[in-house]
């Protein structure tokens, strides 16, 4: 298992965001989280991801407990992540965006690049810039790699923050709403994208996504969380025929009802 | 009309406007990094020139040494107060920081005074010749001094934010630390980074100016004359800084000029800054350089 979640619960004073949810994600998975809106899941992805500390239980990824790393210390194991309400560097250029995402991975300092052509920087350099330059391929950027990130197209900005996310490389990257607030075209594109980025690239995927119909289309295990807990986890077809998925999410309980 | 006193002054100007530009970048990268604006500035100065000045004096250190000893206690200088008084504050409200800032400038005002005394102190002989003749002018060695040690600090955080990864770092810190941490950056590296280089450069530029006046508390007020020049250049551009420091300094002593050829107001020197930095506010609410942000609707 490349992640494991156990038992992990999480409150904001009175509110219970998260009660005892455990899960765990397989090498090479595309994991999908749903819920209606509250449920929970974007607090799921920031426990994973450092910015909240659980109360109680543990997470672990590659066997190794993540409890107490920093979230910039979680990048080096591997994890990389979006967000849902964008958060690019919109003063910056999407190379410079993409390139941030490169940091960790930096081996040369201040003094060992003022020696640039000597100590080795420059051949660093170019070999960041040359996976850069295949992530900006393979999303299709190019066209806007000079462009400051601030003044791009919703559906654009949210792919170019993906391609920060890939500069990682990471092994695990979650993905919080990558498609949400894109029309149709766009919404085909990213599940493109993730699905091409799990096969070819053989990342680990964990997407908290509200269309039902690219989660299921795409997703090889569905999780649903309701009220911070757990309802079911399964594949994509057991789970839309849970009935409490189904009264919880689908809101078939009124169909029934009438 | 007296030329050749203006072209002096012009060039006095310019070679304060660079010294000026210096802390003004010191400024702007803590500002830009960290969102603080740091009101302790100018005693970042005094204190650089106060304890390179005590290591001469009191250590019988050659000057090289007492500078070199000067920028080791100034790093560590930095990063204390980053660590111990700044690092607490990190999301509370930016007034909140202010007042610390301006807490921290009269503390340290007063501890200095403590120790050091209030009286003025004159940097002991450094150059062989108090002043060299470039061109038709006669300039002060120290001037010179300054003028090159600015060069060579800009010519620094250039190479910096070209060449090291902290430099892109830093920008991605500045905004939006929670998602330069989700890539891998240490927000406390960078914030100590950034106090660390300002602590030294404003320690570098305090030894200039107490070489060139002398050494006094009064020395802070550079860290006042640095907000014109901040705010002109847009308190987020370095190059902006830079600029913005060069046309204070310029203009400060052509207002002396003016005031002392035509005028006889007297202390035109001091505000004309001031009024001019007005003006182009109005013009350019975001500095010459500033970054506007592009409202989307």
């Amino acid at each position: 298992m490349l992640l494991e979640v156990e038992n992990v619960s999480l409150s904001f004073g009175g509110i219970q965001a998260l009660k005892d949810v455990s899960f765990s994600v397989d090498e090479a998975e595309l994991f999908s989280i749903i819920g209606p809106n509250g449920a929970g899941k974007t607090s799921m992805l920031n426990c994973i991801s450092g910015r909240y500390t659980p109360d109680s239980g543990d997470i672990r990824f590659k066997g190794r407990s993540l409890s107490g790393l920093k979230p910039n210390h979680r990048p080096d194991l591997g994890i990389g992540r979006t967000f849902q309400n964008l958060a690019l560097f919109d003063h910056m250029t999407v190379l410079d965006n993409i390139l941030v995402g490169r940091h960790h991975l930096m081996k040369n300092n201040f003094l060992t690049g003022m020696a640039y052509w000597f100590g080795g920087a420059q051949h660093e350099e170019l070999e960041h810039r040359r996976v850069v330059e295949d992530i900006i391929d393979f999303l299709e950027i190019q066209h806007i790699r000079n462009a400051v990130a601030g003044t791009l197209s919703y559906g654009l900005r949210k792919r170019v923050e993906l391609a920060r996310a890939v500069a990682l490389r990471p092994h695990l990257v979650l993905l919080d709403e990558p498609m949400a607030g894109m029309n149709m075209e766009e919404k085909e594109d990213m599940a493109r994208y993730v699905v091409d980025l799990n096969e070819e690239w053989g990342m680990t995927v964990v997407m908290i996504e509200h269309d039902m119909g690219v989660v299921m289309d795409i997703s090889h295990r569905v999780m649903v969380l309701d009220f911070g807990a757990k309802v079911v986890d399964g594949l994509p077809d057991e789970v839309m025929a849970n009935e409490h998925v189904k009264r919880a999410y689908l809101g078939a309980d009124l169909g029934e009802a009438a | 009309m007296n030329w050749s006193l203006l072209v002096q002054l012009l060039a006095n100007g310019l070679i304060v406007g660079m010294l000026y530009g210096v802390v003004a970048m010191c400024f702007v990268l803590i500002y830009k990094s960290t969102q603080v604006v740091n009101f302790a500035q100018g005693e970042f100065l005094v204190l650089g020139a106060w304890v390179c000045l005590w290591f001469i004096t009191d250590m019988q250190m050659p000057f090289i040494v007492a500078f070199l000893f000067t920028l080791v206690f100034m790093t560590l200088f930095g990063i204390m107060i980053q660590v111990v008084i700044l690092r607490p504050l990190i999301g509370e409200p930016v007034v909140s920081v202010i007042m610390v800032t301006i807490g921290l400038s009269i503390f340290l005002q007063a501890l200095m005074n403590w120790i050091f005394g209030n009286s003025a102190e004159r940097f002991p002989q450094v150059f062989e010749t108090e002043s060299v003749n470039v061109a038709g002018l006669n300039v002060e060695s120290a001037y010179l001094m300054s003028l090159v040690m600015s060069v060579l600090i800009m010519g620094g955080f250039y190479l910096f934010f070209r060449f090291s990864k902290y430099g892109l770092a830093m920008r991605a810190t500045a905004f939006n630390q929670q998602t330069a941490q989700s890539l891998g950056i240490s927000v406390r590296q960078v914030f100590a980074l950034a106090w660390a280089i300002s602590a030294i450069v404003s320690g570098v530029a305090g030894i200039i100016i107490g070489m060139v006046n002398s050494v006094s508390s009064s020395l802070a007020i550079i860290g006042i004359k640095v907000f014109p020049a901040v705010i002109l250049g847009g308190l987020d551009s370095i190059v902006g800084a830079v600029i913005g420091g060069i046309i204070i300094g310029l203009l400060e002593n052509f207002a002396e000029f003016v005031d002392g050829q035509f005028l006889n107001w007297g202390n035109l020197f001091t505000i004309a800054p001031f009024y001019v930095l007005i003006i182009i506010l109005m013009i350019k609410p975001y500095g010459l350089f500033g970054t506007k942000d592009i409202e989307r609707i």
